[in-house]
C-alpha cells in the first residue's frame, strides 16, 4: 500500500535577482513500512523535499498524494488539521516544549486530536517505555539527555498514530551512542509495528541502517536504491 | 493543557516576568489607592454638603432662589411641614428664615448669610452643633444668641460673648438691626462656609424683622439615607407643587459634580496607568515570541492550529496581567482598608482643601464595584496587549522557524 506519491514535484523559488529550481520534477512512491534515507548534498533540495512531503511547504507544479489525500489542493488550515492526524514529526533539534515534563509532551499531541485523558495517558506512557524512557515519564526536557529528547520526540510523533514519521536529520546532535540506541528503537518500531520512517540525513549511520536510500542532487533523484 | 502551558511559559523567564508583574501590581495599587482616597474624599464632601449645608432637600418659594429677597416666604410653614413629614422616607425637618446682610464687630463688618433657625429641629437636620469649638448651641437661653463661625470670629476679632450688630431690612423694608452675643464658634472643614454663614434664632430674628412666626423662607428636609433623594423629591414635588422643591445636587451643583464626575474620572486614571502598563506587557509578550520562534513553529508543524496558537499566547498575556492585577488590587485594597482607619491627614495642604469644603483628614474608601471594574478592565488590557505578539506568532512558517538557530 502506498503511503505517499509525488508526481512530477517541482518547486521554484523567486527572488528579486535569481530563480532557483529547489526541485526538478521528482517521482517517488514509498509503501507503508518503508525505512527509507533521503539523502544527498547541501542544496540538493532534502529540505525542500522534506517540506513538501510533510506538507510545510507548497509545490510550484506536481502532486502530492499521501494516503490518498492530494495535499498540494489543502488550505493552510485543512493542512495543519492533516499534519496532526497522518504526520509525525522528529526534528534535528528535538524541539520538545520546555516548560512540559517527557510524558506531558507526547501527550499534548493527542489532545490536539481530541484523544480523552485517560486514553492519551495510557498510550503515553506506553511509548516512552517503547523508546526506552518508562522511568523518565515525569521529567523536563531540560533533565534529559540530548539522546533522551530526542526518543521523546519519537514517542510524541508516534503519539498521533500518523501515516508515517519524518525525521529531518535526527541524529545530527546526538553522539554515537544515543544515535546508535535512537536508530536501533527507530529500527524495533518499523519491523515490530510497520511503521513507515523517512529520513533526511547526512549520518552515514542513518543511511547504514535504511533499507531504501534516495539520493538527491540539483533537486532531482539521481539513485534510488533498495537494500 | 494549553492553559498549563501559557502558566508555565510565563515562568521560564521569571525575571522578565516578575519586573513585568512588579510593574502592573505597583501600576494598579498607586491606582487602586487613589481610587479609594478620592471617593473617600468626595464621599466626606458630600457628607458635609448633606450634614452641614445642605440637608438632603430644600423647599423656598417660586422665586426665592432666582431672587432672594425676603418677602419670598413660604407662608403657614407648619403645614408644609406637616406635609413633608407624611412623606416615606423623611427623617426630619426644619425651617429657617434667611438673610444676606452685614454683620458688624467694633472693630469691622462683614457681608453674612444670617440663618434664623429652631436650634432643637436643626439638630435632627444638620449637625452643625456637633463643630462647635468654643461655647455651645443655643443652650443658654437668653435674647439674641449667635453662633458664628470660627473664620468670622477671627475677621471681626470677636470671640465668646463679644457683641456684634446685624443690620436689615425688615418686611415692611425699613432699616432696622440688632445685637447678638456670640454664644458658639463652629469650625467645619468648609472655610467659605465658616466665613459667610452666621445662626440666630428663628424667634428672634423673625421679631426683629417683622416677620410673621409661622413662615419662614426656606424648609430642609433630612432623608433616612441619600437612596431615597429622588422618590422623596418627587413625592415632594407633586405633594407641593406651588413650591419650589431642590435636592442637594441642585443646590450645590459643585458637588453634585464631583460626585457625577467621580466615575469617570478615576475610570480615565486607571485608564491611562493601564494604557502605560499595555506598552510594557506588549513588549514583554513580543520578547517571549520572538524568543519562542522554534517552538511555536514546532508547535505548527505538528498540528497546533492558529486558534490554539493565539488562545496560548492570549491565555498567557490575560494570565500575567491578571496576576499582576490581583496583587495589585489586593495592595491597594490592603492600603485603603489601613487608611481607611487611620485617615491621611492633608495638613500642608489644608488651607487650599478646606477652602473647597474638603475634609483634611481623609478616610479612604472603596467599592467592591470598582475593584471589579477594574478586574475587568485588567483583562481586557491582557487582551488587548495579547493580539500584537499573538498576530507576530501566527505569522510564522512553520517549515523556516523549526530551522532557526536561537
Amino acid at each position: 500500500m502506498n503511503v505517499i506519491e509525488v508526481k512530477n514535484l517541482k518547486k521554484i523559488y523567486n527572488s528579486s535577482e535569481v530563480k532557483v529550481n529547489a526541485l526538478n520534477g521528482i517521482d517517488l512512491t514509498i509503501e507503508q513500512g518503508e525505512f527509507t534515507a533521503i539523502v544527498g548534498p547541501s542544496g540538493s533540495g532534502k529540505t525542500t523535499f522534506l517540506n513538501m512531503l510533510g506538507g510545510l511547504d507548497s509545490p510550484t507544479e506536481g502532486e502530492i498524494a499521501i494516503g490518498g489525500t492530494d495535499i498540494q489542493h489543502l488550505s493552510s488550515s485543512e493542512l495543519i488539521d492533516f499534519r496532526l492526524r497522518n504526520i509525525g514529526f522528529v526534528f534535528q533539534a528535538y524541539n520538545l516544549i520546555p516548560v512540559l515534563t517527557a510524558i506531558e509532551n507526547v501527550e499534548f499531541i493527542m489532545q490536539m486530536q481530541g484523544v480523552s485523558k485517560p486514553e492519551r495517558l495510557q498510550r503515553a506512557k506506553e511509548l516512552l517505555t517503547q523508546v526506552g524512557l518508562g522511568d523518565r515519564v515525569n521529567s523536563r526536557p531540560s533533565k534529559l539527555s540530548g539522546g533522551q529528547q530526542q526518543r521523546v520526540a519519537v514517542a510524541r510523533a508516534l503519539a498521533s498514530k500518523p501515516k508515517f514519521v519524518l525525521a529531518d536529520e535526527p541524529t545530527a546532535n546526538l553522539d554515537s551512542k544515543s544515535t546508535e540506541n535512537l536508530l536501533d528503537i527507530m529500527e524495533e518500531l518499523n519491523r515490530k509495528e510497520n511503521i513507515t520512517f523517512i529520513f533526511s540525513t547526512h549520518d552515514q549511520r542513518v543511511v547504514n541502517k535504511a533499507r531504501r536510500v534516495i539520493t538527491l542532487e540539483d533537486g532531482k533523484i539521481i539513485s534510488d536504491v533498495q537494500k | 493543557m494549553i492553559l498549563a502551558v501559557a502558566w508555565r511559559n510565563i515562568w521560564r523567564s521569571k525575571t522578565r516576568s516578575l519586573v513585568i508583574l512588579v510593574a502592573i501590581c505597583l501600576g494598579l495599587a498607586s491606582g487602586v489607592f487613589y481610587m479609594g482616597f478620592y471617593q473617600g474624599m468626595v464621599d466626606q464632601r458630600i457628607n458635609t454638603a448633606i450634614k452641614t449645608e445642605a440637608s438632603h432637600i430644600q423647599i423656598h418659594h417660586k422665586e426665592y432662589l432666582n431672587n432672594p429677597d425676603k418677602k419670598f416666604v413660604i407662608a403657614d410653614a407648619d403645614s408644609v411641614t406637616k406635609v413633608i413629614r407624611s412623606v416615606s422616607g423623611v427623617k426630619a425637618t426644619t425651617s429657617r428664615i434667611i438673610m444676606n446682610t452685614m454683620i458688624q464687630s467694633p472693630t469691622t463688618s462683614s457681608g453674612v448669610k444670617v440663618t434664623g433657625i429652631n436650634p432643637e429641629d436643626e439638630k435632627q437636620v444638620t449637625n452643625l452643633y456637633t463643630r462647635l469649638i468654643e461655647g455651645t448651641y443655643f443652650e443658654e437661653g437668653k435674647r439674641n444668641p449667635i453662633v458664628i463661625g470660627k473664620k468670622l470670629a477671627d475677621k471681626l476679632k470677636v470671640k465668646l460673648k463679644s457683641k456684634v450688630v446685624i443690620t436689615l431690612q425688615d418686611m415692611e423694608g425699613n432699616m432696622t438691626g440688632a445685637s447678638f452675643k456670640v454664644e458658639g464658634i463652629f469650625e467645619t472643614s468648609n472655610t467659605a462656609f465658616d466665613e459667610n454663614c452666621v445662626f440666630v434664632r428663628n424667634d428672634d430674628i423673625s421679631r426683629v424683622m417683622a416677620m410673621d412666626p409661622n413662615s419662614c423662607h426656606e424648609i430642609a428636609v433630612f432623608l433616612d439615607n441619600n437612596e431615597e433623594l429622588d422618590l422623596a423629591d418627587q413625592t415632594i414635588q407633586s405633594k407641593l407643587s406651588g413650591l419650589d422643591v431642590k435636592t442637594w445636587r441642585e443646590i450645590m451643583p459643585d458637588v453634585s459634580l464631583v460626585e457625577s464626575s467621580f466615575g469617570l474620572t478615576m475610570m480615565i486614571f486607571i485608564g491611562v496607568i493601564l494604557l502605560a502598563l499595555l506598552f510594557g506587557i506588549i513588549n514583554t509578550m513580543l520578547m517571549a515570541v520572538l524568543e519562542r520562534t522554534k517552538e511555536l513553529g514546532m508547535l505548527m508543524a505538528i498540528g497546533m492550529n492558529r486558534i490554539r496558537v493565539f488562545m496560548m499566547i492570549l491565555l498567557e498575556t490575560v494570565m500575567l496581567s491578571l496576576v499582576g492585577g490581583a496583587c495589585g488590587i489586593l495592595l491597594g485594597w490592603l492600603l485603603n482598608l489601613y487608611f481607611g482607619v487611620k485617615g491621611i491627614d492633608l495638613g500642608t495642604w489644608s488651607t487650599a482643601y478646606k477652602s473647597m469644603g474638603f475634609d483634611t483628614l481623609v478616610y479612604t474608601k472603596l467599592s467592591w464595584s470598582i475593584s471589579f471594574e477594574i478586574s475587568v478592565m485588567v483583562i481586557v488590557t491582557g487582551i488587548i496587549a495579547a493580539i500584537y505578539p499573538a498576530m507576530k506568532a501566527l505569522k510564522l512558517k512553520p517549515a523556516e522557524a523549526v530551522r532557526i538557530d536561537m
